[in-house]
């Protein structure tokens, strides 16, 4: 399993965090997710609602987001089932950060199918940049993570760096993104290819080429 | 090559928009209801006769997984259809794919799928770095229930069905069917013995059935040009169209729907642009995603990718995720890789997987660097062996597995290694 450990319970981190409740906004999200699931069965809404929670510290903090342990709490509480039972998906899922994280977490894919296509280069440009796996710098602008295979393979090597994702990329295409995140910026997301729209070969479809203009009814030559 | 026109998902690459319009006016939700009046066992046989086979990497006969589910409730315990979206296997990236550019055709199936099981209910699990997919996923979901497609009286069909979106929060693991029954109900992703099987005693203690994304995807659209249709493609035991993932050492890696059984050297040479470096600079390839052996460039350039054609030469079809291995790979670290991915994706649950996959990594490393004995090839192979089928899911096998294929077909060049390293030792 991965490195990981929660925040150490300390009477600071209780004066900053034990007051935490949901945002009006998310008060009403909170419910619409609860209601996803049968009567009774509101434990089921624990993922959803962490995420929300994460979400949550994020906006207040300016980061990405983590979870604190009187977080937990609250939200055990508002499912009425046991902190351990909530400690215990925070930490089994990783996508749950159990410590604080940077503004922008940086997530190198590093498996096979983006080695392949370079993912060591990439690592490296983030290191040159001064991040370290698994830290946050100094400024609290990036963390680094290693993460496993994102699915994103026919368009490798990517990261994710909070909710989008960058792919094929090279270290010059990475040090774009990263320079206009610095700067308060959106850079385009997806594909970092030049001329490519998505997981089509590069150069254009082999297939479905009617599609590229229009939106094509093929049932007419059914 | 596979004509266009028989393509079932037509706005792979996402060029035109993924909502409910433009998704009609490609032919989804298209009387729906007409589909729907086939009536439960008609849907069910319809797709046993396709000859569909599950998408996600076993292979089971999708319409034989439905037959399953009871046709009526004595208990009063309704029905669920869990698709999985949980696409997490290295090399996989299909189901993205039919998520944020084609998921009218996925909310389609499951109301088809769910209506022919008997199913109350559809939850569909996301994996959790599935961001934006997610958002659109929850969108069209949203269009569907807002244009009467979906909730009470779906599609005017008479039949009530809902679609709820779960997302997941990066693990592997949830991707076992039993794990992700176990994340939906607010828990650890860790894999249920069976029995009791899900059909009997899954979600919530109902009855359920776990899908792929693209099993359930493909559905209405077998529904509608039948099964004759869909069978008509691939070889007996394989057919149908199937989303392939090439990545790695490819001129261009893509994601294509082709024609099942289609040879390998045709998949890559027209949809790829060929070898990176030539056909002679091919090393090796993993045809199905990360749990399946490799298979040298000699034996898989012919090889039909399906089913039993990749069985045939010591692989599996997965995922059909087709990861690619040129003449400059490391070949024993590419393994090595995949083997700190399972280390890092074990559930923890059964001691073979937990201390095995660390273990097997760990030996996997001095073997890359040459730094063992040789002696130690063999005893990792024993090792694989005693993981393999000990473990609750099939996460130990998978582990194994790709070493198994690396010794099987590169054990000279881990020797080379050793020697190699053996000599430097002794100058």
């Amino acid at each position: 399993m991965a490195d990981r450990h929660l925040e150490p319970d300390s009477p600071e981190l209780r004066a900053r965090w034990g007051n935490f409740a949901w945002t009006k906004d998310n008060e009403a999200q909170a419910k619409v997710i609860v209601a996803r699931y049968p009567a009774g069965r509101q434990r089921s809404a624990v993922m959803p609602l962490l995420d929300l929670a994460q979400r949550q510290v994020g906006a207040e903090t300016n980061t990405q987001g983590w979870l604190p342990i009187p977080v937990m709490e609250y939200i055990a509480a508002y499912l009425d089932m046991p902190v351990i039972r909530v400690v215990e998906v925070a930490s089994f899922y990783t996508m749950y950060n159990l410590v604080p994280v940077g503004r922008f977490h940086v997530q190198v894919c590093g498996t096979t199918p983006c080695m392949l296509r370079g993912s060591d280069a990439i690592m490296a440009a983030c290191k040159s940049r001064g991040m370290h796996k698994g830290h946050t710098t100094d400024d609290g602008l990036w963390t680094l993570t290693e993460v496993e295979c994102m699915g994103n393979c026919a368009s490798a090597p990517m990261v994710q760096i909070n909710d989008d994702n960058y792919e094929d990329l090279t270290p010059e295409r990475l040090d774009v993104v990263l320079d206009a995140l610095a700067a308060g910026k959106t850079p385009k997301a997806g594909t970092q290819e030049p001329g490519r729209h998505t997981v089509e070969p590069v150069g254009g479809p082999s297939t479905l080429t009617d599609m590229v203009k229009a939106n094509h009814d093929y049932r007419k030559e059914w | 090559m596979l004509a266009d026109k028989d393509r079932i998902f037509t706005n792979l690459y996402g060029y035109q928009p993924w909502n409910l319009a433009a998704a009609k006016a490609r032919g989804d939700w298209d009387n729906t209801k007409k589909l729907l009046e086939l009536g439960p066992d008609a849907i069910i046989e319809e797709i046993k006769a396709s000859g569909l086979r599950g998408r996600g990497g076993a292979g089971f006969p999708t319409g034989l997984k439905w037959s399953f589910m009871p046709k009526e409730s004595k208990d009063g315990r309704p029905s669920f259809l869990v698709i999985n979206a949980d696409e997490s296997e290295p090399g996989s990236c299909k189901d993205r794919e039919i998520i944020r550019h084609d998921p009218h055709k996925l909310i389609e199936g499951a109301l088809v799928a769910g209506f022919a099981m008997r199913a109350r209910a559809a939850y569909i699990y996301i994996r959790g770095e599935y961001i934006r997919e997610a958002e659109t996923l929850m969108a069209a979901v949203q269009e569907a229930y807002d244009a009467g497609l979906l909730g009470k009286n779906a599609a005017k069909s008479g039949y009530d069905f809902d679609v709820f979106v779960h997302r997941g929060a990066g693990a592997y693991i949830c991707g076992e069917e039993t794990a992700m029954i176990e994340s939906i109900e607010g828990k650890k992703g860790q894999p249920r013995l069976k029995p009791p099987f899900p059909a009997g005693a899954g979600l919530y203690g109902c009855p359920t059935t776990v899908n792929n994304v693209e099993s359930i995807a493909v559905a209405p659209t077998i529904l509608r040009r039948g099964a004759a249709w869909f069978s008509s493609f691939g070889r007996d035991n394989n057919k149908g169209t199937k989303l392939f993932q090439i990545s790695g050492h490819v001129e261009k890696p893509c994601v294509v729907e082709e024609e099942m059984s289609i040879p390998f050297s045709e998949l890559i040479e027209k949809h790829c642009g060929g070898i990176r470096g030539g056909r002679d600079n091919l090393l090796a390839v993993i045809p199905g995603g990360s749990s399946v052996p490799l298979v040298p460039a000699a034996q898989i350039w012919d090889a039909p990718m399906d089913f039993d054609g990749l069985r045939a030469v010591g692989s599996g079809l997965g995922t059909a995720a087709v990861i690619v291995m040129d003449k400059s790979t490391d070949i024993v670290r590419a393994i090595s890789r995949l083997s700190h991915f399972y280390m890092h994706e074990s559930c923890g649950q059964c001691t073979p997987c937990r201390e095995g996959t660390g273990w097997m990594y760990r030996v996997m490393e001095r073997l890359r660097s040459g730094d063992a004995d040789v002696s130690e090839i063999d005893m990792l192979w024993d090792v694989t062996k005693q993981v393999e089928g000990h473990t609750i899911c099939a996460l130990g096998d998978a582990a194994a597995w790709p070493i198994q294929g690396l010794i099987r077909h590169f054990r000279p060049e881990l020797e080379r290694r050793i020697a190699e390293n053996v000599r430097e030792a002794a100058e």
